[in-house]
């Protein structure tokens, strides 16, 4: 089984945002980058499948700035077995961007699976995955929870509102993880100290500057400040008089 | 003149709210941009399109087709790339909701076209230009997008439905190609109740780890039972532990979600569930520890021990509404 999965570097989700100096972008002076969570589904899931196995490759691509090597390093070390890092000198704006050149690195790559995170939790586009199958003429399924593969054919769950989709499909094929997915392993210290010496070719790549234009990045409104109403049960009327004559929503 | 074309959204021959907000938002766009709004509707035969035309739709196309009950992703990007290529569109809009967030990407891939998600406003200024909250809600992104056609989708419940009577004329395109080509929703697995899910109910009662043990939700239940119209919710905190499923979990890797009414129990109000439910219109927060962040955010808070004061709060909605 040979299995790509797609990791991006993102800002840490407890990370403080504060707008960089040309209002576009985000001032990146001590933010902590870490492997987009989703991501680490998709990367357990990737090696307890070729586990499952018993023989196989796992291969991480990601596409950024010299500084996504850390990333890469960080899913080598979970155990995955070499990295690609597709060098641009900024993350694009339009998810379409970065899905043509993973597909572009992954069409002839021989790949049975491709997995991605569902989300990337800073450009929150929830897109990429699901672009790359399009764009590689091949199915796919997102934000799923459950997979079960069996001779060459899969059948995955994903959430939907108010209940659970149950999809089948042919390999190849482009997955994206859901938190529930699996439980993320840590990286042992034997992990950490052999992903240094794994395998990380870098390969510069152009991409298409899309039809997105940023015009500013800005702080969202701060909610107007809100009142204690009382403290214990005696404050239960007053909060239910205030829902209902005030803010109005009983 | 460009037209703007929106994908309508069913669930068992139903049409859901959803599609009221995205035709209301489309309606807008199509008046900014001087065009006529458009819709694509697929679903099972029992499907009604009457009165689409009532909250601004020119036109309806609808794919009608017992092979359609659920959504099958490529009969449904067919079809929709099949309008697109036929009419003249500046802009498709879709619900950003489980089906929209899947079906949307599909769709500017096939198409090669910009795409933006789970926008919160859509203008036009020489382009269209739309709101983006991303970082978890810490920032937005004002974008402009200059390609056209271009795929959005539209953050629920954001949008109010409001009505815009246009003539809603209705014609039929017959499924263009076998539904079941690359990927087959085989089925939906329902919950044993008919509980509403936290993304789509307009009040939403969420309960923490100061609930203590995973029995002490029946508190929670019983309040979201007495206000009739809410659905149950959690912090991550007791999903890991067990307590509640995954779908009731709000917050950064839960459900973003903004409903009329969000009631915090128990919740201490870390960013990482702030970026779920900050978009909120109001917000209540009960807690024992007056410091807690959640006050930060919430309209209303009372600070006190939650297990004397949600049985009281229950009485009192039971009153009101009668449940
Ligand atoms: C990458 C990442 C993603 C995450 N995603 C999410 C997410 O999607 N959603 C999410 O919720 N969290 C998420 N978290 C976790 C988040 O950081 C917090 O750990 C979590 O939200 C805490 O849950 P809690 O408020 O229930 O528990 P706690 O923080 O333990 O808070 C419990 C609260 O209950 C109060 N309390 C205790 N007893 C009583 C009582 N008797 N009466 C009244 N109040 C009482 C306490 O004062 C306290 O404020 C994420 C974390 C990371 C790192
Ligand atoms: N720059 C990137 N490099 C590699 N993978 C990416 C990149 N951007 C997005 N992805 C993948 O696509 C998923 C969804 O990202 P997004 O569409 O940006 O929300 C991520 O979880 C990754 O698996």
């Amino acid at each position: 089984m040979k299995i790509a999965v797609c990791v991006k570097r993102v800002p840490d989700s407890e990370a403080r945002i504060k707008i960089g100096a040309d209002g576009k972008g985000i001032d990146e002076s001590g933010i902590k980058f870490i492997l987009n969570p989703y991501d680490e589904y998709a990367v357990e899931q990737a090696l307890k499948l070729k586990e499952a196995a018993g023989d196989g490759e796992v291969v991480v691509v990601s596409l950024g700035t010299a500084a996504v090597q850390e990333t890469i390093r960080a899913a080598l070390a979970m155990g995955v077995d070499r990295g690609i890092l597709l060098e641009t000198d900024a993350q694009p704006l339009d998810p379409l961007g970065a899905a043509q050149a993973l597909a572009a690195e992954l069409r002839d790559g021989g790949f049975d699976l491709i997995l991605c995170g569902k989300v990337a939790i800073d450009d929150y586009a929830h897109a990429t995955g699901t672009m790359v199958a399009e764009l590689l003429g091949i199915p796919s399924v997102s934000a799923i929870t459950h997979l079960q593969l069996a001779d060459g054919q899969g059948t995955a769950e994903r959430e939907i509102e108010g209940g659970v989709e149950v999809v089948e499909f042919t390999l190849p094929a482009v997955l994206t993880a859901e938190k529930g997915l699996n439980e993320p392993r840590y990286p042992a210290l034997k992990g950490i100290m052999m992903a240094k010496k794994k395998p990380l070719d870098v390969k510069p790549v152009e991409l298409d500057p899309g039809g997105i234009e940023v015009l500013d990045l800005v702080l969202p409104p701060a909610r107007q400040e809100g009142r204690i109403v009382g403290e214990g049960a005696d404050a239960v009327p007053a909060l239910v008089e205030a829902l209902q004559s005030e803010a109005k929503v009983l | 003149m460009a037209n703007i074309l929106v994908v309508l959204e069913q669930r068992d021959g139903t049409l859901k709210r959803v599609s009221h907000e995205v035709l209301t938002a489309g309606r807008e766009l199509a008046d900014s941009v001087g065009g006529e709004l458009h819709a694509v509707v697929l679903g099972p035969e029992s499907l009604s399109t009457d009165g689409l035309g009532v909250y601004g739709a020119d036109k309806v196309f609808a794919t009608l087709d017992a092979r359609l009950e659920l959504y099958q992703p490529s009969a449904y990007l067919a079809t929709v790339a099949a309008r697109v290529n036929e009419g003249d569109y500046d802009a498709v809009l879709l619900g950003a909701t489980a089906l929209g967030k899947d079906l949307g990407p599909r769709v500017a891939a096939r198409l090669l076209c910009p795409f933006a998600s789970d926008v919160t406003a859509i203008a036009h200024d020489d382009g269209i230009v739309v709101s983006r909250p991303v970082y978890a809600g810490k920032a937005v992104y004002r974008l402009r997008i200059s390609g056209t056609p271009c795929v959005i989708t539209v953050r629920p419940n954001n949008f109010a439905p409001a009505e815009s009577p246009r003539a809603g004329a209705v014609e039929r395109v017959a499924l263009s190609r076998d539904p079941v080509a690359n990927e087959r929703t085989v089925r939906v697995k329902e919950p044993d109740s008919a509980a509403l899910d936290v993304s789509e109910a307009p009040v939403v009662v969420s309960g923490g780890r100061g609930l203590r043990e995973p029995e002490n939700f029946t508190l929670i239940e019983d309040l979201a039972a007495a206000f009739g119209n809410a659905a149950v919710g959690a912090s991550r905190a007791v999903v890991d532990a067990g307590w509640r499923p995954h779908s009731e979990q709000v917050g950064q890797t839960g459900k973003t979600i903004s409903p009329s009414l969000y009631v915090a129990v128990g919740i201490s109000g870390a960013i990482q569930h702030l970026a779920g439910m900050r978009t909120a219109k109001v917000i209540v927060a009960i807690n024992r520890d007056k410091d807690a962040p959640i006050f930060k955010v919430a309209d209303y808070g009372i600070v006190g021990d939650l297990f004397e004061i949600v049985p009281r709060l229950t009485e009192e909605i039971r009153k009101i509404r009668g449940n």
